[in-house]
């Protein structure tokens, strides 16, 4: 028995302001979900996998319509319910979990208050009956304590406890089709793993039916009964996991798996030389202020003692949940924090105790690339603006004349066109914009590029791209790398060596092949064994 | 040719003088003219203001800001008229009036005082009085105007010839209006053939049909007025007779002045410690908190009466230096505004700091350190332009806030001089006025019209501007 059933469902964005046609941004689509059954959505930003899921729910946005389709949820037709039906089909029916646990949690209600309030609207529940209810629901979705916690606030549970109170949300008041919206994507890999158990447990349990929507193929490899692969606002593929992963049909579905870890090629680490980039011991701490006269009462330490040196041409990967201080050590290397220990040095010579104006030489030589494309280019700036800008400020290039050659020479490298240069950088897809944060970087011919999780907020196709981009570019100018991330599955590809960061401390580091094949320490075997597998 | 001669004379003979705020409404215009310039070298930012222009609400409000600014710059031009000679002696004295442009222009609504109030249109006084009969029987009814309706020779024809004067100016404006926007067309059109002719693409239009409709509808505006105030006082008179027309008119000056100098006032002060206190953050944040924290805890009027109280006194014991009604006038008039302009920085100041602290934490500002580009050029280059939405959007809030502001001021006693025309002062009558049966409401409306129009064009161009230069919105 189909509980969930979707047929030719199209959604439109309708005609507005500035634009006279409304434009088809999911074609019509069908698929089916039946009880216990998890399928999962694959598909990369943009592809009307959420709007899917919104129109299920009758939750679209304004500016957009549902131009055709039919949806029965256990045999009613969703679309010729009123409004009201609705509400009680939301919820009791069908429920939701939002990416970001955070913004999906109000900060000033207790989890008792937030979880008690749906159970309250659709089961009627109150007094001692309602308070055993959350308690049993909260034993449901792996918290412990439950009795304790009833009484706090979403900012004294961490990420991963805060997406279970989410789905003790969604779950309280018995749906039968869960639609969890990248429930994991803001999470940590070892919590992510714990939340997918959680998932999968529950529809065990209360034969759910559970739209998984992900980008993740690691996750979907892991979780999904039947796949549908969608692109552009069409299902391109749709099949039973096992023989989705054995024999992918859409060549599109072929790249996507093509994306996940390969664990068995590396890289060799090039020849030693001289260490490029060598860190003793650097501790990084702020200092935590109190008082009217914000006297130092303490330190966070964000980077406690780390080691670490990179060769020229070697990439070292620093890996890292959220928190370890990977980043921060980025910036303390970038003299962008001050160092509260330890020492640094830059082609053998010292360079933790330079001041600013000391400096300037080296910024030529070490650059960064950040995370998110969006932020990290000056919305007001042109495209020759902002390359230009570190070659002015580092007098690379004072000749104007060839300096725009440059720019024209840069781009061309990093796969864009001449033409763009007189574009901002809202005309520009993720990609496109990372790769013109390469070509910033590069433009001062540095030695060494710190890449802050460059890859993180792209697309998994585009990931590719732009790593296969700057491996060509470490060959072709001897480049070095310093690459934090938190996803293991890249580092094969791309690391000659990898260093395990956690608590602001380095766990274990050595050749990739070597960590990834045979992790020493606890966590980073944990670590390798949250990171979700290709079954093939 | 004697007319003309004595004209001439009587130009040379005057005497200008220039206030301290006709030289800062010099400066504004020639800073927008300077503006306009830059623009015209400027693609990328004459693309922005192109699509502010483009809209319809854009540019009309645009063309309203312009004449009110063009009426500001009329009435600040001033002199002073040469008294007639004393016989026997060869020095020239001055009035001690100053006069401005604008007063030649309005000289019809100027000189024609009447005893009291009178409504708008009115030709009898809104007030009875005493009067005898030609026999000598005293009665008491309500007086013929001195200046308003004098030449009806039925008092039946009112109605009709204020209709036919009113259509008299209509064609009068039309017929203005066309020859404008007809030679424009024209001028329009050669300037199309000749971009045809090199081969270029002719390139979106402003909207010229709004364009020439307000520009008709102000023109109209002038028409009636001036042909309608030689025989009538079109908005009535006030309590000792002056024309309420005239110093509706007189207080654009002033609202404009102040609006746009305590703005620029905020400006500085708000821009320069909102971003060193949020890009420096430290002790520089520390200093400016403390200061904008005791700043705003004590309440503002406070702080302008007492000023305006200081000044006062500083006028009294300096009366050399203020030889001129028009002078002290002015001087205490600037002072307002820069004593606005001091106590209300602390709220774009405190946003500034908010947004700056957001901006420099982002990656581009970050990558700019990691290029060793320095402090002054991330201010000027990466923080400056992402916060200028900010500043746009208060400059013109304030714009509004300030003209208000004046109006509550006067109210209080601590407005501008009561010698200085401000719609403040007038709605300041208003309390007695209002209170007063029949109503007197000609004056409040007439403040608040006018008041209204600036405020709401100001807002609406404003609003253009915003959705233009927001990056979001990109």
């Amino acid at each position: 028995m189909e509980l969930l059933q979707v047929e030719n469902l199209s959604i439109e964005l309708l005609p507005g302001k500035y634009q006279q046609a409304g434009r088809l941004l999911v074609k019509p689509v069908s698929f089916s979900i039946r009880a216990g059954e998890i399928l999962a959505l694959v598909g990369e930003s943009g592809s009307g996998k959420s709007l899917t899921s919104l129109a299920l729910m009758r939750l679209l946005p304004e500016a957009l319509a549902i131009r055709s389709g039919r949806v029965q949820l256990a045999g009613t037709d969703v679309f010729d319910l009123t409004e009201a039906q609705m509400n009680s089909v939301r919820g009791r029916m069908a429920a939701m979990v939002f990416q970001e646990p955070q913004s999906s949690l109000n900060p000033v209600q207790t989890i008792e208050q937030q979880i008690g309030e749906v159970l309250r609207l659709h089961k009627g529940l109150s007094g001692a009956a309602l308070r055993e209810k959350i308690i049993s629901l909260l034993h449901e979705v792996g918290i412990n304590d439950a009795e304790q916690r009833l009484g706090w606030y979403p900012h004294q549970l961490s990420g991963g406890q805060k997406q279970r109170v989410v789905i003790a949300i969604a779950l309280a008041c018995e749906p039968q089709l869960l639609i969890a919206d990248e429930p994991t994507t803001a999470l940590d890999v070892t919590i992510q793993k714990q939340i997918l158990e959680l998932l999968n447990e529950l529809r065990r349990k209360r034969q759910l039916a559970v739209l998984l929507i992900t980008h993740d193929m690691g996750v979907v490899a892991q979780m999904a009964d039947r796949v549908a692969v969608m692109r552009y606002g069409e299902i391109v593929e749709q099949a039973a996991a096992r023989e989705f992963f054995a024999a992918p049909k859409h060549e599109y579905s072929r790249a996507l798996i093509h994306s996940l870890p390969d664990r068995r090629h590396f890289l060799s680490a090039p020849a030693q030389s001289e260490p490029l980039l060598q860190l003793k011991d650097v501790r990084v701490w702020f200092a935590q202020r109190k008082g009217i006269l914000q006297r130092v009462v303490g330190h966070t330490k964000a980077v406690d003692g780390i080691s670490l040196s990179i060769g020229r041409g070697e990439t070292l990967a620093l890996v890292g949940e959220s928190g370890s201080g990977k980043s921060t050590a980025g910036r303390a290397i970038l003299s962008l924090e001050p160092l509260a220990g330890g020492e640094l040095y830059f082609a053998g010579e010292r360079i933790d105790q330079l001041s600013q104006r000391q400096f300037l030489p080296l910024r030529k030589r070490i650059q960064v690339i950040f995370q998110d494309p969006f932020s990290s280019m000056n919305p007001r700036m042109n495209v020759r603006d902002i390359l230009a800008e570190g070659m002015i400020a580092l007098k690379v290039e004072p000749d104007a004349e060839k300096r725009e050659q440059r720019l024209q020479a840069l781009l061309q490298r990093v796969g864009l066109e001449v033409a763009h240069l007189d574009r901002f950088p809202h005309e520009f897809s993720g990609g496109q914009r990372q790769r013109l944060a390469i070509a910033r970087a590069i433009a001062v011919e540095p030695e060494l590029i710190i890449c802050d999780e460059p890859t993180s907020a792209l697309d998994v196709s585009i990931r590719g791209q732009v790593l296969q981009l700057l491996q060509e570019l470490q060959q072709e100018m001897g480049l070095s790398y310093l690459f934090i991330t938190h996803d293991l599955s890249i580092i094969p590809h791309l690391a000659h060596r990898v260093a395990v960061m956690k608590d602001g401390v380095i766990v274990e580091q050595g050749d990739t092949e070597q960590i990834m094949t045979a992790p020493q320490h606890d966590y980073t075997r944990s670590l390798l064994a949250s990171v979700p597998v290709s079954p093939v | 040719m004697n007319e003309l001669m004595s004209v001439m004379n009587e130009l040379l003979s005057i005497k200008p003088v220039v206030l301290w705020s006709d030289v800062l409404i010099y400066i504004l215009v020639a800073s927008l003219g300077l503006f306009f310039y830059q623009l015209s070298k400027n693609p990328l930012a004459r693309q922005r203001w192109r699509t502010v222009f483009h809209s319809r609400a854009g540019v009309a409000s645009f063309i309203v800001i312009l004449f009110y600014l063009l009426i500001a710059l009329l009435d600040s031009l001033h002199y002073r008229a040469p008294l007639e000679k004393t016989e026997g002696s060869d020095e020239v004295h001055y009035s001690q009036e100053v006069h401005s442009v604008l007063d030649v222009v309005l000289t019809e609504l100027r000189n024609k005082d009447e005893k009291t109030y009178s409504a708008p249109f009115a030709i009898y006084s809104f007030a009875k009085e005493n009067m005898q009969t030609d026999d000598g029987v005293v009665y008491r009814d309500f007086p013929r105007l001195a200046n308003a309706g004098q030449h009806l020779a039925d008092e039946a024809d009112h109605g009709k010839d204020v209709f036919v004067r009113s259509m008299k100016a209509l064609l009068v404006a039309a017929f203005i209006s066309a020859v404008i926007i007809g030679l424009h067309i024209a001028w329009r059109q050669r300037q199309q053939r000749q971009q045809c002719s090199r081969g270029l693409t002719t390139q979106q239009t402003l909207p010229w049909g709004t364009i020439y409709l307000t520009q008709s509808l102000l023109v109209l505006a002038c028409c009636w007025v001036l042909e309608l105030s030689k025989v009538y006082h079109i908005l009535g008179t006030d309590k000792v007779g002056q024309d309420v027309l005239y110093w509706s008119i007189k207080a654009i000056r002033t609202g404009v002045l102040i609006g746009t100098l305590a703005t620029l006032l905020t400006l500085p002060l708000a821009i320069v410690l909102g971003i060193s206190a949020g890009y420096f953050k430290g002790w520089v944040d520390d200093v400016v908190q403390y200061i904008y924290t005791t700043l705003s805890s004590i309440p503002g009027i406070l702080l302008i009466a007492a000023s305006v109280l200081l000044i006062d006194v500083y006028i009294e014991t300096h009366p050399e230096q203020f030889n001129l009604v028009a002078v002290r006038a002015d001087f205490k008039f600037l002072a307002l505004c820069f004593i606005l302009g001091m106590t209300s920085w602390t709220g774009l100041c405190r946003l500034l700091r908010a947004e700056t602290l957001k901006v420099s934490q982002l990656d581009y500002v970050q990558a700019a350190h990691a290029f060793g580009v320095g402090h002054n050029r991330i201010i000027y280059r990466h923080i400056l332009p992402n916060i200028t939405h900010i500043i746009l959007i208060a400059l013109v809030l304030d714009f509004s806030v300030f003209v208000l502001a004046e109006a509550v001021l006067s109210y209080i006693g601590v407005g501008v001089d009561p010698s200085m025309a401000s719609w403040g002062n007038m709605i300041n009558e208003a309390r007695s006025e209002l209170s007063r049966d029949p109503l007197v409401w000609w004056s409040v409306a007439a403040a608040f019209v006018l008041m209204f129009v600036l405020v709401l064009a100001a807002n609406l161009f404003s609003d253009r501007v915003r959705d233009a230069f927001d990056p979001r919105s990109a």
